[in-house]
């Protein structure tokens, strides 16, 4: 995934709300009035999280004009989990061999 | 020794620190970390990959760059200058992985405790975008939540 679409979905994530209104959506899908139901905040506050996550691809508004209703888009999130477990496994593996290479330092330290 | 885990946190908004305990001494820790000779030997990532360049000239202003290939061509470059070198305690860097990345400024601190070197990385986001991604990235929250979404939609979907 290109960098930018991750800084995206990043920025995104970043928000509790924006976090809360993801967690809600894995229920299925639901209009705007449904989702700020939990929160103390106005439509129009809602909306604009709606937004953000909407542009960071995090989730898809229907047509309908009078009720758009939300459903969450997995992808950006398995790229976000994927990128931070790639990190942590690149240096695991390499630490991994770095164990072994350090006996085998400590070894040729001892002989010399 | 049993092997130990590489833990991965996010310190701030703008941090991901990287922490390992190895069964060594601190000289030999920061001399694999340091020395071309040693670390094409390991700092490898998954299995498959060489490091075919690996330039170090280990002194305040002095550059770094490495280069790693796999079979089947992919190729990775990283590179940077250092700012702060006081063996064997701690390196200050940047880090570059293509103009497409945002720079980062990384510390690796070596720190040693009854015969063990416990190794440190902070990576810190500079950068605007950096720091957006940073922002998110830096907060353990938001990758913990994503992780937390993350299997819960795939149990929904089993």
């Amino acid at each position: 995934m290109a960098t930018d679409q991750l800084s995206k979905t990043f920025a995104a994530l970043a928000d509790p709300t924006r976090r809360a209104i993801l967690s809600r959506l894995l229920d299925g899908s639901a209009t705007v009035k449904e989702l700020s139901a939990p929160f103390a905040m106005s439509g129009p506050a809602i909306s604009k999280h709606l937004r953000v996550l909407e542009r960071a691809g995090l989730i898809r508004r229907g047509r309908e004009a009078q009720w758009r209703p939300c459903e969450l888009d997995a992808m950006p999130l398995r790229d976000v989990a994927e990128w931070a477990e790639g990190y942590r496994h690149f240096w695991d593996e390499s630490y991994r061999r770095l164990d072994k290479y350090l006996d085998r330092m400590k070894e040729q330290g001892n002989e010399r | 020794m049993s092997a130990s885990t590489t833990t991965l946190t996010m310190a701030s908004d703008e941090e991901i620190v990287i922490r390992r305990v190895f069964d060594a001494p601190r000289q030999l820790v920061f001399e694999a970390h340091t020395k071309p000779e040693h670390l094409t030997q390991w700092l490898l990532g998954p299995e498959g990959w060489t490091m075919p360049v690996c330039e170090i000239d280990l002194r305040p202003g002095g550059s770094w760059h490495f280069a790693w290939q796999q079979a089947d061509g992919r190729k990775l470059e990283m590179s940077g200058v250092y700012r702060e070198v006081v063996p064997p305690e701690r390196i200050v860097n940047t880090e570059r992985w293509g103009p497409e990345w945002p720079e980062t400024v990384n510390t690796t601190l070596f720190s040693e405790r009854e015969g063990e070197t416990t190794v440190t990385q902070i990576v810190h986001y500079l950068s605007k975008a950096a720091r957006d991604a940073a922002l998110a990235t830096g907060m353990m929250s938001g990758i913990e939540r994503s992780y937390d979404l993350l299997d819960a939609l795939l149990r929904k979907q089993r």
